[in-house]
């Protein structure tokens, strides 16, 4: 940690710095707990895959991009939002498969009304979506920071900041 | 297990499988988006052949539930988008190897895909407004594909352009929503006749008439949707973004999306849910009639080939509204028919734009000439479906105008027939510079050493000129009553759409589940 924040010369200052690499943490933790308690309380995977994204995007702006995507890079964020889709897609189809061919039927137990585990594939709905939308949404600011033009430069003076793989 | 929602979840998964194939792996891509397409290609077949039908997600029966509706009008499409996505697939693999990231092409693509079998198959307001948003950000993204100045300039119009008429689809669904309590096609449509449609025929409220809203709402749709089907006043983004686009999605946006999202979309609205009324249909016909003259006028002064063929599909665009918006059973047939009609010989003609841009680089038409000699099919293919743009017999253009021609005299629309004749012959003579410039006369020096495309593309072009010659088969009684009048009573016969869906009927519903 100490050794990458004496590093880097792009994030903000020491006091920023110390304050978000405390805070992140927490900002991440409750973005879990709300997509972990989707179907119990106001929430749900895309407003807590939101939060999620906001404790990268802390990071990406404290630290700087470089720290970012040795946290999360570019490849593996693109991989993981197409796992999140990907999930989504099979817990549909398992409707269609497992539940008596009816797609997106929720053929999982129900459980019991306000338990953690219950209303069958919609908590596992949730996390696909989580993963899904804060892949997309670190993935959507690392590109819109990535690509800059000189003040003044035409299309050939482009700078990109990471290589796609 | 039912094979509808597979029409839909087939290309959303492909849509997510494709960026993960490692990039070396291309050719795996290639395989991948081939199998797909073929995969579609047979599910729309196989869905031609079942009984129309709904079908609830999740087993929530409708009004509550998501549900999709398989008749006439959406087998018809279904069948159009997948055979048509088929071929420039194929086409595909060979023309995008100048393009870096095909997997992402490939993803993107049939993301655009699954949104506009999405449309077709729906009978929800608002899952209607998803999927045309999934199918227009995706064809944002693929307009921009090439990531020059001007194709990011294009896209970018597009985009904000495409986000109003978004917006206001959206709002006209927010609207009725408020108004009458229910997303659901049938409901909606149930609930408006109730209250007495566009004509203001129902009771007065304490809010007032149902109707003042109703109007409103209609408005934005007409405007909203329009916009996708670029109808002449909301054309401005067409002319930019077909020609930017990587020739195999000029060929999907020309031919597929702007019918889909447009023109089935805008049908669907106005004939199951609102309710077509006189001055609905007039002003469908003023819109379609405007398009064709504008359309074609434009047209004939270009020299960039692939702009030309834009404003061209403004001006066919304008032919299949008239036919609509003339609200008669062969009117509507007749739509069908030229809308079956262009989305074949379009895309051809973008595929031959295509192939002569691969190989010249250019798209100039006075840069070109005698690209006959080195490139014979191409040449060919393109002459036909010229002439089948141009409604020349027996190609499949002539039948459907000639049916868009007949329905108007029948309807007493002696102006708009005389337009749709006089368009025609505009459009022959545009299509002759284009055959004379590009493919016949002298061969260039600079073009001595070009040849034909790769046999893939070659086979594309091939399959869409066949087609050209086939689907006139469409006017023969037999198959027009199956595919053509089949979905003109699907959208006509309002009623009976709110019996299918309302009835109990259900594929998947709880009726079903009670056997398993």
């Amino acid at each position: 940690m100490k050794k990458l924040a004496t590093e880097e010369r792009d994030g903000m200052s020491t006091i920023v710095r110390t304050v978000t690499r405390w805070v992140s943490a927490f900002i991440i933790l409750y973005g879990l707990y709300i997509v972990a308690y989707g179907h119990l309380t106001p929430g749900g995977g895309f407003p807590g895959g939101v939060i999620m994204a906001g404790g990268f995007v802390l990071l990406m702006l404290a630290f700087g991009k470089k720290r970012l995507t040795a946290l999360l890079p570019v490849a593996r964020a693109s991989a993981l939002d197409c796992l999140g889709a990907l999930g989504f897609w099979l817990l549909a189809v398992a409707g269609l498969v497992f539940g008596g061919g009816v797609f997106f039927r929720n053929f999982l137990p129900h459980g019991l009304r306000l338990r953690l585990w219950s209303a069958g594939i919609i908590p596992l709905c949730n996390v696909a979506i989580a993963l899904k939308v804060t892949a997309s949404l670190v993935l959507m600011l690392v590109a819109l920071s990535v690509l800059r033009v000189k003040a003044g430069g035409t299309d050939e003076d482009f700078v990109s900041d990471i290589e796609e793989e | 297990m039912d094979l509808l929602p597979l029409i839909v979840a087939v290309p959303l998964l492909a849509g997510f499988v494709l960026p993960l194939v490692p990039k070396r792996a291309e050719r795996l891509a290639d395989g991948l988006a081939l199998l797909t397409a073929a995969v579609l290609a047979a599910l729309s077949i196989v869905a031609l052949r079942m009984p129309d039908c709904i079908y609830a997600i999740g087993g929530w029966n409708p009004p509550i539930g998501i549900n999709f509706v398989l008749d006439g009008a959406s087998k018809l499409m279904l069948l159009v988008v997948c055979v048509i996505t088929f071929v420039i697939t194929l086409y595909s693999p060979a023309y995008m190897v100048r393009f870096t990231g095909k997997r992402k092409f490939y993803a993107l693509f049939f993301l655009m895909v699954a949104g506009m079998n999405g449309v077709v198959l729906t009978g929800d307001m608002f899952n209607l407004f998803v999927f045309i948003e999934i199918a227009s950000i995706a064809s944002y993204a693929l307009v921009g594909f090439g990531c020059q100045k001007e194709e990011l300039e294009a896209s970018f119009r597009y985009l904000v352009l495409g986000s109003v008429a978004s917006s206001m689809i959206l709002l006209g669904i927010a609207l009725l929503y408020a108004k009458m309590g229910t997303v659901n096609m049938a409901h909606l449509s149930d609930k408006i006749a109730a209250a007495g449609g566009l004509g203001g025929a129902g009771p007065t409220t304490p809010e007032g008439k149902a109707s003042a809203l109703l109007i409103f709402a209609t408005v934005l749709f007409i405007c909203g949707l329009g916009l996708k089907a670029a109808l002449v006043p909301f054309h401005a983004w067409l002319p930019d973004a077909h020609p930017s686009a990587p020739t195999p999605i000029s060929a999907m946006l020309s031919g597929l999306l702007i019918k889909t999202v447009g023109v089935y979309a805008l049908a669907r609205v106005l004939f199951s849910v609102i309710g077509i009324t006189p001055v609905v249909s007039n002003v469908l016909m003023i819109l379609g009639a405007l398009s064709m003259v504008v359309g074609v006028f434009v047209a004939i002064g270009q020299w960039d080939f692939k702009r030309l063929l834009a404003y061209h599909s403004i001006s066919q665009m304008g032919y299949i509204v008239l036919a609509i918006g003339l609200a008669t059973p062969l009117g509507v047939v007749a739509g069908l028919f030229h809308l079956v009609n262009h989305a074949i010989f379009k895309p051809l003609l973008f595929l031959t734009a295509g192939s002569v841009e691969y190989r010249t680089g250019t798209r100039q038409l006075d840069q070109m000439g005698g690209l006959n000699k080195k490139m014979p099919v191409t040449g060919t293919t393109s002459f036909i479906a010229s002439m089948s743009i141009a409604g020349v017999p027996p190609f499949n253009g002539f039948f459907s105008k000639l049916l868009i021609i007949i329905a108007c005299f029948q309807a007493g629309r002696y102006g708009f027939a005389i337009a749709a004749v006089v368009v025609s012959i505009l459009t022959l003579a545009s299509f002759t510079k284009v055959q004379k410039y590009a493919f016949f006369g002298p061969l260039k020096q600079k073009w001595g050493r070009i040849t034909e495309v790769p046999a893939t593309m070659a086979a594309a072009m091939a399959l869409l000129a066949v087609l050209c010659l086939a689907s006139s088969a469409l006017m023969l009684k037999g198959p027009r009553e199956f595919l053509l009048g089949n979905a003109q009573r699907s959208l006509t016969e309002r009623q009976e759409y709110v019996e299918r869906v309302l009835g109990n009927k259900h594929a998947g519903g709880d009726e079903s589940l009670k056997s398993f």
